[in-house]
């Protein structure tokens, strides 16, 4: 199935892209998608501790499954003010 | 259109509009005082010479931790009234990037709840700032977000009523 996966800050620089899309199987979590991703793009890999994440525009678990179509954010860490 | 009280923008933030929003309401003599917080961009950050700030935000879900913030503080805060804009886009030193009116019937609650706002939107609005200074730039990572985080939730609410 496939997701839409949106970066930003920092995370949108290593990715060189501020979305995509990715195939993961059928009952993947948001850990699983992140393992891909920071397989492609190693320089996110050390974010894994401090990343946030939110799945439809609504803050999530690494330990949730991710459905078709979702659209999941990967937040590094906020610098508003 | 009507201003919402909570809101990202890219133009340029009016404070006075925010104190419209939050005070008044159906009975303009309702809150005796407003608190207001300006956040600006400043020229010099860590010896640096800052020239510019660009912020950027996940919209929808700054505007859902506006609202959570919000929620937060009138349960903190029974009878105070929220007014949050965060402008993102490129910042000149001397602009504002963040503007947060509380009003209530008394000082006390809307100075403890102005800085409880401002606290909660470092700690989990989904907002970045990159930094451009003399010789380079880069983004500037503060909290890690996590709006069930207690932990902060509880240093934030400690901050504003030390």
């Amino acid at each position: 199935m496939q997701v839409t996966v949106r970066f930003f800050a920092r995370l949108r620089d290593i990715a060189g892209a501020p979305d995509l899309v990715r195939d993961v199987p059928a009952g993947a979590t948001v850990e699983d998608l992140w393992e891909r991703l920071a397989a492609d793009f190693p320089a996110m890999a050390p974010y894994r501790g401090s990343v946030s994440v939110a799945v439809n525009a609504e803050y999530g678990r690494f330990t949730q499954a991710v459905a078709e179509r979702d659209e999941i954010a990967f937040l590094p860490p906020v610098s508003g003010g | 259109m009507e201003t919402a009280a909570l809101g990202i923008t890219g133009d340029e933030i009016d404070l006075d509009a925010l104190v419209r929003l939050a005070a008044g309401g159906d009975d303009p003599g309702r809150d005796g005082a407003v608190v207001t917080f300006l956040g600006r961009v400043r020229g010099e950050n860590l010896g640096r010479r800052v020239t510019a700030l660009e912020y950027e935000a996940y919209e929808p879900l700054a505007l859902r931790a506006f609202r959570t913030i919000e929620a937060e503080v009138a349960g903190a805060w029974p009878g105070a009234r929220l007014a949050l804009h965060h402008r993102v886009g490129r910042l000149a030193p001397g602009e504002a990037s963040v503007a947060i009116a509380v009003a209530s019937p008394h000082r006390v609650e809307a100075f403890q709840a102005c800085r409880y706002v401002i606290e909660r939107v470092k700690q989990i609005a989904p907002i970045w700032k990159r930094e451009i200074f003399d010789g380079g730039d880069a983004w500037i990572e503060g909290a890690t977000a996590d709006p069930a985080d207690a932990a902060a939730k509880q240093a934030a609410y400690d901050k504003a009523c030390r």
